[in-house]
C-alpha cells in the first residue's frame, strides 16, 4: 500500500517538474494501480495526478493512455470535470474524444466492477453519488457542452444500452466470483438502475437488459437471485420505475416472475405499485401489461393472496357508483379488464372462499353500470357481471345480457378465457335427432289424410260429378290480407282487430296512407298520433320500431301544431315508460328536421301544394298565385331577342319550420323541472334527460332561419345554466351541443343584444369544462364552443357593419 | 298428377274501368257472330265482338254512372241495363241503331241488380229494389205496369234487398222470387199472392249473389263470408240448408251455376273464379288471372256445347274468358 502510494506521489511530482519520461513511468504505476484495485487515499492522489495531467502547459505524450488505462474512477470524474470547466489548452472536443475512447474500451464495465469489489471489500455498500451521477448524466453533460458536435454514443439511445451491455457484464463477473466463493456487492448497479429508470430511460436500459437477463435466469438459480437482488436493492424513490419497466417489457408473467421474484411481498413500495397505482390510479397501460401483472401475482402462492386482494379492491371501485359516474370510460374499461384477468387467474377453492363477497359487489356494481347513460359503460358492467356470475355459479344458472358482440367485447370475453374450451363436440347427438323427428311426423301426418279421403269416395253416389275431372288446385291459398285503405280503418284495425295479419298490414301500410291523404289525416291526427304512441308490438315484424316511428313522424309532419302539443304534453304526463317518452323525442326531432328541409324528400311539385304549410300559411298560397300572374304577365309584355339557355332553378319553398318550432320547443323545455312520481328528470331518470337535452338542441339547431329563434336560444341557454353541473357526462354532452347549436343558429346581431350576459357565463363554464371535466367527450366540444365563440369574435371584428 | 288450371282462352281489354256485369248472346242464328255484353264502371256498356275480339259498339246510356247488369231481351237487338244513375234502359240496337226506346226510373240507392224472367212471347217480368228500402218491385215489360210489390212483414229486420232471382218450373206455373237479404238470410217470394213462403237465415254477413236451379229445385248464395250456402227447397216450398261448403278466402261477388247445370262458377273478392261441380259441389278449379277482386261470371248460351264460353270481369278492368268443361 504504502509503496503505491509513494510512487503516486512521485508521479505526482515529476508532472510538476514537467519531465516527460517521469510521466511515461508514472502511467506504468497507474496502469499497475488500477490492476491491483486503490485504496481511499490513492484514489484521491490518482484524481490529482490526472486533473494536473490535463492541466500542464502543453499535453504530455502519452497521457490518453492514463485515462484510458488508469484506474477508471477517477479518470470518468477528471474527464467529466475537464469537460464542464475545460483547461486552457484543452479543448471539449478533445475530452469528449476521449471519453468516447473511454467508453468504446469497455472502461464503464471496469469502473462498475471495480465499485463491486471495493463495495464488498471494504463493507461499506452506501454508493457515491458523485460517481453515480457522473455515470447516468454523462450523456446529458457532454451534449450540453458540445450541443450539436456531440458523438453519437452519447446520444440516450446508443449510451444506455451500451451501459446495459456493462451491466450484464459486471453481473456475469458478479456471477463467476460468486460461483468462485467471494462475495460481491450489487447494490451500486441497482442504484444505477434505479436512477436510469427514473430519469425515463428504461426503455433503452431495459431493452438491453430484460432479454439478457430472461435468457440467463432460464435455468440458473445464481443468476435468479443476482436478478431478484439487483431489483430489491433499488432504493424506494426509484422502486416504481424500475418495476414499472420491467412489468412494460417482460415478455410474459413468467418471465416477470423470475426476474422479480417475491419483490412485491419483500418491499412495500413495489407492492404498492403493483397492487395500487398501476392498477387503480393508472389506466393508460396496455392490457399485455396487465395480463404480465396479474399473471405474475398469481404464479406464487405468497402472491396469490395479494391478487384477492387487488381482486377485492377493483371490484370495490368497479361497484362504486360514484366512480362509474365520474371516472373517465378509459379508465373503467382499464379496471373490467383487469377485473376480468383476475378472474380469469382465479381457482375454484378461492372464488369459495369469497363467493358471497363477490356476489354483492357484483349486484351493488352492475346495478350502477346499469344506471349509465352512456352505452359503453352499460355493456361494460353486463360483460363484467355476467363474468363473474359465471365463475362464482359453475353449476346454476348465470347471468345473461344482451348486448351487441363487437370487436371490444369480444376481445374483454377473451380475457377470461385462458385456455379454449372444449364443449364443441356435445352437440352432435342432438343434431341427429332433431333431423330424424320431422321424417317421423311426416309419415304421421299423411297417413290420417289418406285415410280421411277413402270413406268420402265410397259414400259417392251414382249421381255424382265424377266425369269433371279437377284441375290442381294446390295453388289455391289463403290470400294474404289487404292492408286497409283509408285512415279511419287504421284506426280501427290498430285499436281493435284481433285479426294479427290485418294489423301487420295496417302497420306496414299506414305511414304512405298518411302521406297519401293529408286532409284525411288532419281529421284524426291526435288520435292516430295516440294509437301509434301505445302502440305495441303485438307480432314479430320486421322493422317494427322503425315502422311506428315512420308513421309517427308522417302523423306529425301532416298535422304539426296538434300533434306536436299532444305529444309534448304525454312527454310530461304520467304512466309513460321511458321507451315512450324517448320515442317522443326521437318523433320530434326526425319531425323537425324533415319540415326543416322540404326539398330533401324530392317529392314532386303538386303534391308539395297539398302539404300542411298551405293551411298553416294560407296567405303564402295567394301570394304565389299573385307571383306567377305578374310574371306571366311580364313574359306575354317582353320580347326577348335570344334565348338562351334558362337557368335551372333550385326548388325553393317556406320553410315549414319557421312557424310551429316553438310548438315543438317551448313545451318541452318549460317543465323538466317538476318532477311526477313517476318521472324524475333531474333525479333517477338522468338518461331521459340526456336525451331531452340532445333533443333541444338538435330542435335549436333546426330552427335556424325562424322568427322564434332568439327567443329559444335566450330560453336553451337559461336552461344549460340551470343544469351545468349535472353529474351525469352524457346529459353535459347535450348542454354543450346546446350551446353549439344556439352559436349556430342565432344571428350574431341578437347574439350580442340579447344575451350577452348568458354567452358570457356559458364562456366562463365552458373554460372551467375544457380544463376540468373527466369526460374526454365533453371536454372536446367545450372546446369547440369556444373555438366557434372565438369565430364568431373574429367575424364580428373583422367588418365591423 | 293432375293438370294445372288452363289459362284463359282470351281476353278482352279496353273498358278502361272496372267491369260490374257481364252477359253473352251466342244462341242466334249460325250466321250470327256471337256477342258479349259488358257494363262497366265508367257507365259503359261494351258490345264485344267474340270473333274479332273487339270492341263493336259502346253505349252510353247511364250518365257515366257505373252500370251493374246487363241483360238481353229475347234478340241482342234488345238489351236491358240498369245503373248507378238509378235508371233501368231499355235499347233498340238493331240495325246498329244504339238507342235508348225507354227507361225506368227505380229511385233505389242500392246494388242490387234486376232479374228479368220471359213468361210469354214478348211478355218478360222483371224484379227489382224499389224505392223503399227492403221492398222488391216486379214489373211487367215492356208495358211497365207494376204486378206486385213484396214488403217484409213488419219488423223482419231483412234489410235492403241485395240480390234476386224470378224462375218458374217448366210448364208455364206460377212465377216465383227468390230474394237475398242484407241480414243474411234467402227469401221465397210468392208473387201473386205477394206473400213470403219461406225464409232461411244462410249467412251471417249480407247475400251478395244466390243462383237457383228449379230442376233440381236447389240453390246456392254467397256472401262476404268464407263460405257458401247450399239450400233446397221441398215439395211444401220451404227452404232448408242443404250443405255449406267451406272457402279458402271470404267474400264472393257473383255466383252463375252453367245452363246445363253441371257446373257453378263464383268470382271472389280473391281475384280468382271457382269453379266446382254442381251436383255434389266437388271442386273442380281455381283459375287465378286477375289482379283485383272478380266482379262478375257468366256462361254462354251457345248452341253447341262445345263452343260454350266463361267470363269474368274484374275490377282490373279486364274481362277474361275461359273455355273449360266443355266436353261433358
Amino acid at each position: 500500500m504504502a509503496e503505491r502510494e509513494r510512487e503516486l506521489r512521485e508521479a505526482l511530482a515529476a508532472l510538476e517538474r514537467g519531465g516527460e519520461e517521469e510521466v511515461v513511468a508514472a502511467q506504468a504505476a497507474l496502469v499497475a494501480a488500477a490492476e491491483r484495485g486503490l485504496g481511499e487515499r490513492e484514489r484521491a492522489l490518482c484524481g490529482a495526478f490526472l486533473r494536473r495531467l490535463l492541466r500542464a502547459p502543453r499535453p504530455h505524450r502519452g497521457w490518453r493512455g492514463c485515462f484510458l488505462r488508469g484506474p477508471p474512477a477517477p479518470a470518468l470524474a477528471v474527464l467529466e470535470e475537464a469537460l464542464t470547466a475545460p483547461g486552457p489548452n484543452l479543448p471539449p472536443g478533445e475530452v469528449a474524444e476521449v471519453l468516447e475512447q473511454f467508453l468504446r474500451e469497455g472502461r464503464l464495465a471496469a469502473l462498475l466492477w471495480d465499485v463491486c469489489q471495493q463495495q464488498a471489500e471494504l463493507g461499506h455498500p452506501e454508493p457515491r453519488d458523485a460517481l453515480l451521477s457522473s455515470i447516468v448524466c454523462l450523456p446529458d453533460r457532454v451534449s450540453n457542452k458540445l450541443q450539436k458536435n456531440s458523438p453519437a454514443v452519447f446520444f440516450p439511445q446508443n449510451y444506455f444500452p451500451l451501459l446495459g451491455a456493462a451491466i450484464i457484464q459486471v453481473l456475469q463477473n458478479i456471477a463467476d466470483s460468486l460461483k468462485g466463493g467471494s462475495d460481491c456487492s450489487i447494490s451500486f448497479i441497482s442504484h444505477i438502475l434505479g436512477k436510469v429508470c427514473i430519469q425515463g430511460r428504461q426503455k433503452e436500459l431495459l431493452s438491453v437488459l430484460v432479454p439478457r437477463l430472461t435468457d440467463l435466469t432460464k435455468s440458473d438459480c445464481i443468476w435468479q437471485r443476482i436478478c431478484w437482488q439487483l431489483v430489491e436493492g433499488v432504493p424506494d424513490r426509484w422502486m416504481e420505475a424500475v418495476v414499472l419497466g420491467f412489468v412494460q417489457r417482460a415478455p410474459g408473467a413468467d418471465v416477470l416472475s423470475r426476474l422479480l421474484g417475491n419483490l412485491v411481498v419483500k418491499n412495500k413500495k413495489a407492492q404498492f405499485v403493483v397492487t395500487q397505482k398501476v392498477l387503480l390510479l393508472q389506466y393508460g397501460h396496455t392490457t399485455a401489461v396487465l395480463q404480465n401483472l396479474l399473471g405474475y401475482l398469481s404464479l406464487d402462492s405468497l402472491r396469490r393472496a395479494l391478487l384477492i386482494k387487488v381482486l377485492q379492491e377493483l371490484l370495490e371501485t368497479w361497484g362504486s357508483s360514484s366512480a362509474v359516474k365520474h371516472s373517465p370510460a378509459e379508465q373503467q374499461l382499464y379496471i373490467s379488464k383487469a377485473i376480468l384477468i383476475c378472474l380469469s387467474h382465479l381457482k375454484e377453492p378461492e372464488i369459495e372462499s369469497c363467493r358471497q363477497e363477490l356476489l354483492t359487489i357484483m349486484m351493488e356494481g352492475v346495478k350502477c353500470h346499469l344506471d349509465s347513460s352512456l352505452p359503453q359503460i352499460r355493456r361494460l358492467g353486463m360483460i363484467v357481471a355476467e363474468s363473474i356470475s359465471s365463475k362464482i355459479n359453475t353449476d346454476g344458472p348465470v347471468l345473461k345480457f344482451q348486448y351487441e358482440e363487437d370487436g371490444e367485447a369480444r376481445e374483454l370475453k377473451s380475457l377470461l378465457v385462458q385456455t379454449p374450451p372444449c364443449c364443441a363436440v356435445l352437440s352432435l347427438p342432438d343434431d341427429e335427432s332433431e333431423k330424424a323427428l320431422p321424417l317421423v311426423l311426416k309419415s304421421n301426418q299423411k297417413s290420417p289424410s289418406a285415410a280421411a279421403a277413402t270413406p268420402n269416395e265410397e259414400s259417392d253416389e251414382l249421381d255424382s260429378d265424377d266425369d269433371l275431372i279437377p284441375y290442381d288446385m294446390s295453388e289455391d291459398k289463403e290470400l294474404k290480407t289487404k292492408a286497409p285503405v283509408y285512415i279511419r280503418e287504421c284506426i280501427e284495425v290498430l285499436t281493435s282487430s284481433e285479426d294479427v295479419d290485418k294489423w301487420e298490414a295496417t302497420v306496414k301500410a299506414l305511414e304512405s296512407l298518411v302521406r297519401k291523404n293529408p286532409a284525411a289525416t288532419r281529421e284524426v291526427s291526435v288520435e292516430l298520433a295516440k294509437i301509434l304512441l301505445h302502440l305495441e308490438e303485438k307480432t314479430c315484424i320486421e322493422g317494427f320500431v322503425g315502422l311506428r316511428q315512420r308513421a309517427q313522424v308522417a302523423v306529425l309532419t301532416t298535422d304539426p301544431i296538434p300533434v306536436a302539443k299532444y305529444l309534448t304534453s304525454e312527454f310530461y304526463s304520467l304512466n309513460y315508460s321511458l321507451r315512450q317518452r324517448m320515442d317522443i323525442l326521437d318523433v320530434l326531432v326526425l319531425a323537425a328536421q324533415e319540415l326543416s328541409y322540404p326539398k330533401s324528400h324530392g317529392k314532386t311539385k303538386h303534391s308539395g301544394t297539398q302539404k300542411p304549410c298551405i293551411q298553416l300559411l294560407p296567405e303564402s298560397n295567394s301570394s304565389k298565385d299573385w307571383r306567377r300572374i305578374v310574371d306571366e304577365r311580364i313574359k306575354s309584355k317582353t320580347r326577348r331577342f335570344a334565348t338562351g339557355q334558362s337557368q335551372v332553378q333550385l326548388v325553393s319553398g317556406p320553410n315549414e319550420f319557421n312557424s310551429i318550432a316553438g310548438h315543438f320547443f317551448f313545451p318541452l323545455i318549460q317543465r323538466f323541472d317538476r318532477p311526477l312520481t313517476t318521472f324524475d328528470l333531474l333525479g333517477e331518470d338522468h338518461f331521459v334527460l340526456g336525451r331531452l337535452v340532445h333533443t333541444l338542441a338538435v330542435l335549436m339547431y333546426l330552427a335556424v332561419n325562424t322568427v322564434a329563434v332568439t327567443a329559444m336560444g335566450k330560453t336553451l341557454l337559461e336552461f344549460v345554466w340551470a343544469l351545468r353541473f349535472h353529474a351525469d357526462s352524457y346529459v353535459r354532452q347535450g348542454l354543450l351541443s346546446c350551446i353549439s347549436s344556439v352559436l349556430l343558429s342565432v344571428p350574431i346581431e341578437r347574439l350580442l343584444e340579447d344575451m350577452t350576459e348568458e354567452l358570457l357565463e356559458a364562456q366562463s363554464w365552458l373554460g372551467d369544462v375544457v380544463e376540468k371535466d373527466p369526460d374526454g367527450d365533453c371536454r372536446r366540444l367545450a372546446l369547440q364552443n369556444l373555438l366557434l365563440m372565438e369565430n364568431l369574435k373574429k367575424k364580428l371584428t373583422a367588418d365591423p357593419s | 298428377m293432375a293438370l294445372p288450371p288452363p289459362d284463359p282462352q282470351f281476353v278482352l281489354r279496353g273498358t278502361s274501368a272496372a267491369v260490374h256485369t257481364l252477359h253473352f248472346s251466342c244462341g242466334g242464328q249460325e250466321t250470327d257472330v256471337a256477342t258479349l255484353f259488358s257494363g262497366s264502371e265508367n257507365g259503359f256498356i261494351h258490345v264485344w265482338n267474340l270473333k274479332t275480339h273487339r270492341v263493336d259498339t259502346a253505349l252510353d246510356g247511364h250518365g257515366r254512372r257505373s252500370v251493374y247488369c246487363v241483360e238481353t231481351m229475347g234478340s241482342k237487338d234488345r238489351l236491358l241495363s240498369q245503373g248507378r244513375d238509378q235508371r233501368i234502359c231499355l235499347w233498340n240496337l238493331a240495325e246498329g241503331r244504339t238507342s235508348v226506346m225507354d227507361s225506368i226510373f227505380t229511385e233505389n240507392v242500392g246494388f242490387c241488380r234486376c232479374s228479368l224472367l220471359k213468361v210469354a212471347q214478348e211478355r218478360w217480368l222483371m224484379a227489382m229494389a224499389a224505392k223503399a228500402l227492403e221492398e222488391v218491385q216486379v214489373l211487367e215489360l215492356p208495358s211497365k205496369t207494376s204486378v206486385c210489390t213484396l214488403k217484409p212483414e213488419v219488423g223482419a229486420k231483412l234489410g235492403m234487398p241485395m240480390c234476386l232471382k224470378l224462375w218458374q218450373l217448366s210448364g208455364g206455373a206460377q212465377p216465383l222470387l227468390l230474394a237475398g237479404y242484407e241480414d243474411g238470410s234467402v227469401v221465397l217470394w210468392n208473387l201473386s199472392m205477394g206473400k213470403a213462403l219461406s225464409q232461411l237465415v244462410c249467412h251471417s254477413e249480407p247475400v251478395m249473389s244466390l243462383d237457383f236451379d228449379s230442376e233440381k229445385a236447389k240453390g246456392i248464395s254467397g256472401s262476404s263470408e268464407k263460405v257458401l250456402s247450399i239450400w233446397s227447397l221441398n215439395e211444401q216450398q220451404n227452404l232448408q240448408v242443404y250443405k255449406t261448403h267451406k272457402l279458402v278466402n271470404a267474400g264472393i261477388s257473383d255466383i252463375t251455376i252453367r245452363p246445363d247445370k253441371k257446373i257453378l262458377a263464383t268470382a271472389g273478392w280473391d281475384h280468382r273464379i271457382r269453379i266446382f261441380g254442381w251436383k255434389k259441389m266437388k271442386p273442380l278449379a281455381v283459375l287465378d288471372f286477375h289482379t283485383a277482386t272478380v266482379h262478375c261470371v257468366s256462361f254462354s248460351d251457345h248452341r253447341n256445347p262445345r263452343e260454350r264460353l266463361l267470363a269474368a270481369g274484374s275490377k282490373d278492368h279486364r274481362i277474361s274468358i275461359w273455355s273449360i268443361y266443355t266436353q261433358t
